[in-house]
């Protein structure tokens, strides 16, 4: 009995199922790779396929959980593929231009200057969401579109190749024998669950996400929140920009972050944040986030042919979604449990579909006044 | 009120993106300039440039305008910025300026007869750059200037032969390949082209182990390549459809404590400056050029088409291979 209790409140714990499909993923290579989890050490670091996971998956991560809060109030941000590309894109140019490309004073100013800009394009789009009153993905489209423009009249069209050892040391560098970037990623995901599960603000941007009206009639400042989580959000996809530029040592204004908000809104779903804002998890988030990476790296080496990548890749994501679905969840398994214990498989769907309609319904009346 | 409030500030806000985006390419945006000498005979030629993508795409650009400046023509120069509409308007206002020939490398493949036939009634002779139509009558342009991307294929598994010479390599040859974009015509080509030369001549000593795409990026070909190394450890060969992918895989193939160009010899294809400075050190042990540099081929086409002479219907551009000990001195020659 007790293990029973155990396993349904395991099944039910809102990480079981990105986890549940980041280990099926991961066991799947086992065959292809035999050495998969394997890591050993290689010129003074360790070297293998779960640190090539986490070393390219990191700024993944980082969009991921900035776009976490922004949908957590109910928003979404296009523009993080086009941040990441104008910050790699400002600080490699920078670093180009310096006559000792190594110092680290001028590093340190490549990345502010980067950052400064990924600042600057999450203020414009708090400014529009939140002031405006415009839809945030019309907003955020703006820079998305426009952004990549930028991007490359910064490097000319050019991809802009940089040779420079305290730069490359943030997004393929090594550190404690660990790729430096896991401890940017760590640094970023602790300080933003400290500050919203340790303060309220968490539970205020919970809240925006559920009802700005209500909010702000209880005395919550919605707009200063939502803001906020804008410029967070380019913040991370700022340093996930410097990561990227990097990684490879080269800022490539046309291809540097395309599709990732894509890829990390898919992230942030699998990860269990509700895209009607109002609940979000962070964890869930990297889990999502881990989940993708490890899908494309799996693609690499089970040898899907190039031609069907994409369909692999569909059929995987689909699956993931339709574990994620309670109701999908109530009608297989119930089916399957029904002749064992009708009462207890009836009893779980009916559980969270009202909880679906009320958020639905909460989340329609702002939607109708703002549009 | 609001609603109306909102959508003007919308409005505002894409124009002012728009015009973000226009600044992005303000350098050539859609204006016409005419450079040459002037001469009363020299010849005018219309060019419709694609746009300005990638810094291939800005040589040869770049190429057009100083050949026709040093064969002395009078060059109307128009950039398409990736749309086939403002090709189309500029093919149709070189007609009504009345240009001796008229040259564009085309954005798409299809949808180009209309305007074609325009240029043919107003007797303007047509030549293709870089890139094809498909037409449904052949007559429509005189000529194509540009690459044979089947041949750069077969010329990579070529000079694989003298590499694996060079480096005296014995046994089995287990090729990894990173292919160009999905569905894109220089990557299935230069696929198809090294593996025609593969069957025929080496069936039973070379093997592609793994293939998948890199995207033509750099990320794409040091991710792929990290998790080629994982699933192939015995891979010996890289063959990278194009160089940005190979100077990736190089980054990952240093991070497995491997040796490019010794433990993994690696040919790619285009040529591009970095290529060069990878070859130069030792990275990359041979590259087959794609040449963007067309514009004094497409200046000698220009006068024999003016002249009335025939010439073929494909002129292929005139491209060199390179192995590692030419890498040095052809490095300070490289401009893209």
């Amino acid at each position: 009995m007790t293990t029973t209790s155990r396993w349904r409140a395991l099944t039910h714990h809102h990480l079981f199922w990105p986890v549940a499909v980041l280990v099926v993923l991961l066991l799947v290579n086992v065959p292809f790779t035999p050495d998969f989890f394997s890591i050993k050490m290689t010129d003074g670091h360790l070297y293998g396929s779960l640190v090539s996971i986490v070393l390219f998956g990191s700024p993944l991560i980082l969009v991921a959980v900035g776009m976490t809060l922004v949908i957590a109030t109910g928003g979404i941000d296009l523009s993080v593929g086009a941040v990441v590309a104008i910050t790699g894109a400002l600080a490699c140019s920078y670093i180009s231009d310096q006559a000792d490309q190594s110092a680290l004073a001028g590093v340190l100013l490549a990345m502010g200057l980067g950052l400064l800009a990924a600042v600057v394009c999450g203020l414009w789009n708090g400014f529009l969401v939140a002031r405006m009153g415009i839809q945030p993905i019309i907003a955020t489209l703006i820079i998305m579109v426009a952004g990549r423009g930028v991007a490359q009249l910064i490097t000319d069209g050019q991809i802009i190749t940089i040779n420079s050892e305290p730069y490359k040391l943030i997004g393929g560098g090594y550190w404690l024998t660990l790729p430096f970037s896991i401890f940017v990623v760590a640094v970023v995901v602790a300080v933003t669950v400290v500050l919203t599960r340790r303060t309220a603000l968490g539970l205020l941007v919970e809240s925006v996400g559920g009802n700005a009206e209500a909010s702000r009639l209880v005395g919550i400042r919605s707009r200063r929140i939502k803001i906020m989580v804008y410029v967070f959000c380019a913040l991370c996809a700022g340093i996930a920009g410097l990561m990227i530029s990097s990684n490879t040592s080269a800022a490539d204004g046309n291809n540097a972050g395309l599709w990732i908000e894509l890829d990390a809104i898919l992230a942030v779903v699998i990860g269990g944040t509700s895209l009607l804002g109002g609940r979000f998890s962070i964890g869930g988030t990297v889990v999502g986030a881990l989940v993708i990476q490890t899908l494309t790296t799996t693609i690499y080496t089970i040898g899907v042919p190039t031609q069907t990548n994409l369909v692999f890749k569909a059929v995987v994501v689909i699956i993931v979604c339709l574990l994620q679905s309670p109701k999908f969840r109530a009608k297989v398994f119930s089916a399957r449990l029904g002749a064992k214990s009708g009462a207890q498989g009836g009893g779980s769907p009916s559980a969270p579909a009202p909880a679906g309609t009320t958020a639905a319904a909460t989340e329609a009346a702002p939607k109708m006044e703002v549009s | 009120m609001l609603n109306r409030r909102n959508f003007l500030t919308a409005a505002i806000g894409v124009a002012a993106a728009g015009g973000l985006a226009a600044c992005a390419k303000k350098e050539e945006s859609g204006s016409t300039s005419t450079s040459g000498d002037g001469g009363s005979k020299a010849i005018t030629l219309g060019f419709s440039q694609v746009g300005s993508e990638s810094g291939w795409r800005s040589a040869n650009t770049d190429s057009v305008k100083s050949a026709a400046k040093e064969a002395g023509y009078r060059l109307q120069f128009s950039d398409a910025q990736q749309k086939q509409e403002n090709q189309i308007s500029a093919i149709r206002s070189f007609i009504s300026q009345k240009v001796d020939v008229i040259a564009f490398s085309p954005v798409v493949v299809t949808g180009w007869d209309a305007v074609l036939k325009e240029a043919k009634a107003a007797k303007i002779p047509v030549v293709l750059t870089d890139r094809s139509v498909e037409t449904s009558d052949e007559s429509l342009y005189v000529t194509l200037v540009g690459s044979d991307f089947t041949d750069e294929g077969r010329r990579a598994a070529k000079i694989l032969e003298k590499v694996l010479e060079k480096a005296g390599h014995k046994g089995p040859v287990k090729i990894a390949q990173l292919e160009g974009t999905t569905g894109a015509a220089p990557a299935i080509e230069r696929a198809k082209g090294f593996k025609e030369v593969m069957e025929a001549d080496h069936k039973d000593d070379w093997k592609v182990v793994v293939s998948q795409t890199g995207d033509f990026t750099r990320a794409g070909g040091k991710q792929v390549m990290a998790a080629f190394l994982q699933s192939n450890p015995d891979i010996n060969v890289l063959y990278a459809h194009n160089d940005d992918m190979a100077i990736g895989a190089i980054q990952s193939i240093e991070a497995a404590g491997k040796k490019p160009g010794k433990d993994i010899l690696i040919v790619s294809v285009d040529g591009v400056k970095d290529g060069f400075v990878a070859m130069s050190e030792g990275k990359i042990n041979a590259i087959v050029e794609c040449n963007p540099l067309l514009g004094p081929q497409l200046m000698e086409v220009v006068q024999k088409v003016k002249n009335g002479e025939t010439v073929e219907r494909w002129i292929k551009t005139k491209e060199s291979d390179f192995m590692q000990d030419q890498a040095k001195d052809a490095l300070p020659t490289r401009k893209y």
